[in-house]
This record gives C-alpha cells, structure tokens and sequence, in this order.
C-alpha cells in the first residue's frame, strides 16, 4: 500500500514534471532563437543549441527603440487606465445591485445577466463604434470596445458585496450621517480589496494582451500598442524599417536586417514583462480562476 | 405617491453609481444587439443603420448558398467539440495528478508553470508556433524531422495538418487553466472518504475512480454542459493568429468568427458578415438556453438561470 502511493507520486511527477518542460520549452526556444546569428539559423533553422550567438537583433530592435518604446507607453497607458476605469465602472454597477433594497433588483441582474447569453456580434459593434462614436483611430479605440466592463465581473463582484460586506456596517455608517456614496467608497470597497485585486489583475492581463481592438480599429502606426507591433510584424517583417522615423537610414538599415532573429527578438520583448512580473502575481492569478471557476 | 417618490429620491445617489456600468451596457452591449438589423438591410455607408433598405433574408439566402457556409459550420463544430472531450479528460487527469503531489511547493510549482500559456497572448503564441513550424527555419523541419529522416513539410501551405497542429495549441495553453478550476473542486473533497477507501485497502486507481471521479462529476457535467452551450463560438485568436491568417489554410481553419472578420475587414462585405454573424448569435443563443436547460434538470443549484 505504501508503495502504491510512492508508485503516484512518481507518476504524477513525471507527467506533471513533463507537461511543465512543454509549457515552458517553446519560451526558450524564442530566447535562444533571438540571441542567435543569422547565418546559424538561415543554416540549421531555429535552434537550442545555435552555432553561433549574436545579438544583432537587438540592436536593431535598439535603433527602433523610438518606435517600440512608444508602443510600449501605449501598452501601460491603456493597461493602467483601462484597469482603473474598468474596477470603478464594475463595482459602481454591481454595488447597488448587491443592495437588498435597491428598486427593480431583478431588473437589474437581467439586463446585466443577459448581455452574457446574447449579443449582436462583430459587425454591428464595429458599425456603431466606428460610425457612430467615430472611434477609428483614437486611443480609445483600444480601451472601450469589449474589454472596459464584462457583464460576468459585475456579477462575480455583487455576489463578493451580497457575502462579505455586512449590511449592519453600511446602516452604521449611514446612522453616523455618511450619504450612499459616502459608504460605498468608505466602508464597502476597503472591504473588498480580494476581489477588486482579483479582477483588477484580470482586467489588465486582457489590456496588455489585446491585439484584437488595435488590429480592428487602429490603422494608424503611431497608436499601436506593443501586441499590434508584434501582430504586424510577423506577417510583414519590415514594418519597423518602413515606418521609422528616420528614413534617411531606413534603407541602409533594411538591408542588414537580420529578419528571422529580428522576428523573435521582438517576441521576446513583448513577452518579458509578463514573465518577469508573472512569479510575483502568479498566487493570486491561480486564485482568481479557481474563483471565477465557482461563479 | 409622495412616499413613493421619496423611496426613489432615496436611491438617487445609488441609481447616479450605476449610470457609467449602464451607459456601457447599452453602447456596448444591447446597441449591437439591435443592430442585428443590419443582416436584413443592404447597408451602406452613406444612408446608416437605420437608413439603409430593407431585404428580408436576401444575405442569408447568398450565404447559406456558397459552401462557406457549409465548411465554418462543420469546422466550428468539429474543433470546439473535439476542444471540449479532449481538454475536459487532459484536465481531470492534470487535476488529479496534481492533487496526488504531496510536497506543496511542487504543486504550487506545477500549477503555475502549466498555466502560464494562459497568460500569454495569441500573438505570441503565433511566434511560438511560427519557430517550430516555419518551412525554412522552423525548429521541426530542420532539426527533428531529418532524425526520423522525413522530408521537409511546408507547414503554413499543407491544410491537412491543421487539425492537429491547432488542437495542441489549445491544448498547451488551455488545459492548464481548467486543471486549475478541477483542481478546487478535487481539494474541496472530505478526507476522510480517502482515509476509510485506504483502510479497506483501496488502491490510489480505485480511489480515484470510486471516490474524485463521482463526486466531482456535478462539476464536470456542469462545465461541458457550459462549453457545448458556446460550442458555436471560437477562441478568434486560435483560427486566426495562429495560421497566420493563411488563406491556403483556409478550408481546415475557417470558423464562423474569423469569416465573419474577414468578410467584413478584408472584403468589407457587410451583407454576408452580419448574415453569418447573426447565424452565430441566433444558434449560440439557442444552444446556450438548452444546454442551461440541460444544467437545470441535472442540478437546479448549478444552472445558469
């Protein structure tokens, strides 16, 4: 019977310890790949063990830096203010719903409720954010369409107030003279820190993301987020050199592009922040889904 | 009606909380639910939504006409229904290995690095698959293929191919995910039914077949029932980053999503995209009503509504 259970254990370690390595070997295959010449990789393809290191790539993506670290501002700014503006709008709505004596309580939950069964699709959100709000090519095209609120965090956050705020505190507060207002800033959202964290790291994992609202309403280069850089990139390799701001070198510098290396170099940038900031959020993002999980 | 009036004037200030979350709602949401109209109008740009001309089902009638039609359907619900067996079984058995660690730090270890592609978005994922499978330097045709002496594949041209190549994709970035949610649901099991199966002598496999599998069986019928109620609906990123949006491919990669993008980005197509698009929300809507239905006869507590 012991060695039954050593006998799992084993098991378990190895398939876990395997399907791990597959996780992760794709990320070091784009790392080396990135910091190999291009003569080894035109000659052995993509590579572990390249023949040949260089990182020439990088100082390519280095004289584009203009470019990259602009999209790069683009990606935090609409990563931070989406973020913000997504957990005030979410707990603005699902507060009140939570409220036992809120009028037209089921109302409420329906209209929110069932934006999750039913929508209109692609076309008609595209012709009303485009010809109607003229959303084409502003920097709130990347923040509004589809990600700014979602009906199933609303909810998620009225059943947290409904559970873990006590009515009896909000009625105390409004005994000592505090107005709704007062009580929901006050008393209700110190008290639901866990889950404002928990969807504020969810929203700004699909802020960083998102390649979907940049690729579908942003035409214009200078407004590309970091994911529509990299979106545009792998299809058209000379993007960068093409838009640069100094064409005088845009020629010279196209012509010694390393192109397959360049490729994952500029992968790598776009992928780094996330690995890097992922050991130190990783707890609560298991968490999160484990939440989102039991509705 | 005074007193009614001052009930409301109560609720002033909470009614002012909610007007951002509702303005949103109704632009982002129940607009383009009436905007389904569009599918019956020969739109165009200069008369508007609500100027254009009545058609009737003249863009169904072209849609359900060409054989598009007939290849996104089949190939949504081939891919979706194939997703929902294979990573409803991956996962089990992901959660269940996972629970059987004892030392901590590996489980918390393992969990975090299988849900890592979770995190990444598609475009990457795309490169990823691009270093493997690139014809001229992709890591298969140049290093592992030539071990087993098999000549080089075009990856990105053979249609033939894609079926498997995107199931592992969303495999390697889903299944981890949804090991995680079987995972809480395994935890959450008594211990004390384990400790009596092993004082009768049950051994870890009759353990996990007698005792996890039947009690977190509500969870799993849940789940799928959920998944088969959006079987009509596809991970956009999967179909269209990952084969590079190849039109080559296209018969093995075509779901009902990225036609509908490209009909209306690429060829601006408006008629045939809002067709498909309002086939898409009509069916996904039914089906999400039945496989609540379904939910609901199984376990009232579990159902959606």
């Amino acid at each position: 019977m012991a060695n039954d259970s050593k006998g799992m254990q084993w098991i378990s370690h190895i398939f876990l310890a395997g399907f791990s390595l597959a996780c992760l070997i794709p990320f070091v295959l784009l790392l080396v790949s990135s910091v190999s010449s291009e003569s080894s990789i035109i000659q052995n393809g993509y590579s572990f063990f390249p023949e040949q290191f260089s990182f020439k790539a990088y100082e390519y993506l280095g004289s584009h830096w203009g470019e990259l670290g602009r999209a790069y501002g683009i990606t935090v700014f609409i990563t931070v203010v989406g973020t913000a503006a997504s957990l005030a709008m979410t707990s603005m709505l699902a507060y009140p719903m939570s409220r036992n004596d809120i009028p037209l309580k089921h109302f409420w939950a329906f209209l929110v409720f069932f934006t999750l069964l039913f929508n209109g699709g692609l076309v008609p959100s595209y012709l009303i954010y485009t010809q109607i709000f003229e959303i084409k090519n502003t920097i709130w095209a990347l923040i509004i369409p589809g990600l700014l609120m979602n009906g199933f965090n609303v909810l998620l956050m009225r059943t947290y107030f409904m559970t873990s705020v006590p009515p009896a505190l909000i009625e105390a507060a409004q005994i000592d003279g505090a107005g709704e207002i007062k009580a929901f800033y006050r008393i209700v959202l110190p008290l639901s820190a866990p889950i404002l964290a928990t969807i504020g790291l969810f929203e700004a994992i699909l802020y960083w993301n998102d390649w979907f609202n940049g690729m579908t309403y942003v035409t214009d280069p200078e407004l590309f987020s970091i994911q529509n850089i990299l979106n545009r990139i792998i299809s058209d390799i000379q993007f960068l050199s093409n838009n640069s701001n100094l064409s005088s070198s845009a020629a010279s510098s196209a012509a010694e592009l390393p192109s397959t290396s360049v490729r994952m170099a500029i992968a790598v940038i776009g992928v780094l922040p996330i690995l890097i900031a992922y050991p130190f959020f990783q707890k609560y993002f298991i968490k999160g889904i484990a939440i989102g999980a039991v509705k | 009606m005074s007193s009614a009036t001052k009930r409301w004037k109560r609720f002033v200030p909470l009614f002012c909380l909610m007007l951002p979350g509702l303005a949103y709602l109704i632009v982002n949401n129940y607009l383009p639910m009436f905007g389904i109209i569009i599918a019956f109008k020969d739109f165009n740009f200069s008369s508007g939504i609500l100027g254009s001309d009545w058609v009737g089902f003249k863009n169904f009638e072209y849609l359900f006409k060409t054989s598009d039609a007939y290849v996104i359907t089949r190939n949504t619900l081939l891919y979706n229904g194939f997703f929902i067996i294979v990573n409803t079984i991956g996962a089990i058995g992901l959660a269940v290995l996972l629970n059987e660690i004892r030392k901590k730090f590996f489980q918390r270890f393992y969990q975090s690095v299988i849900v890592l592609p979770h995190l990444i978005s598609m475009v990457i994922v795309s490169y990823l698959v691009f270093a493997l499978l690139s014809s001229d330097t992709g890591l298969l045709n140049k290093s592992i293929l030539p071990l087993f002496g098999i000549e080089e594949i075009s990856w990105y041209s053979s249609k033939e191919y894609w079926p498997y190549i995107l199931t592992v994709v969303n495999i390697w970035k889903g299944i981890g995910f949804l090991s995680v949610v079987y995972l809480a649901s395994i935890i959450s099991i008594d211990t004390e039914y384990y400790e009596a199966a092993t004082l009768d002598g049950a051994s870890k496999w009759q353990q996990i077949r007698s005792i996890t599998i039947p009690i977190i069986m509500p969870v799993i019928t849940m789940m799928t029932l959920l998944s088969i109620g959006r079987i009509f609906y596809s991970d956009f990123g999967l179909f269209y980053q990952v084969p590079m949006d190849s039109g080559v491919l296209s018969d093995t990669t075509n779901v009902i999503d990225t036609y509908v993008y490209r009909a209306l980005m690429n060829l601006g197509d408006i008629g045939m995209s809002s067709a498909a698009g309002v086939y898409q929300s009509v069916v996904g809507f039914a089906l999400v009503i039945l496989s609540n239905y379904a939910v609901r006869k199984f376990s009232k507590d579990n159902a959606l509504f």
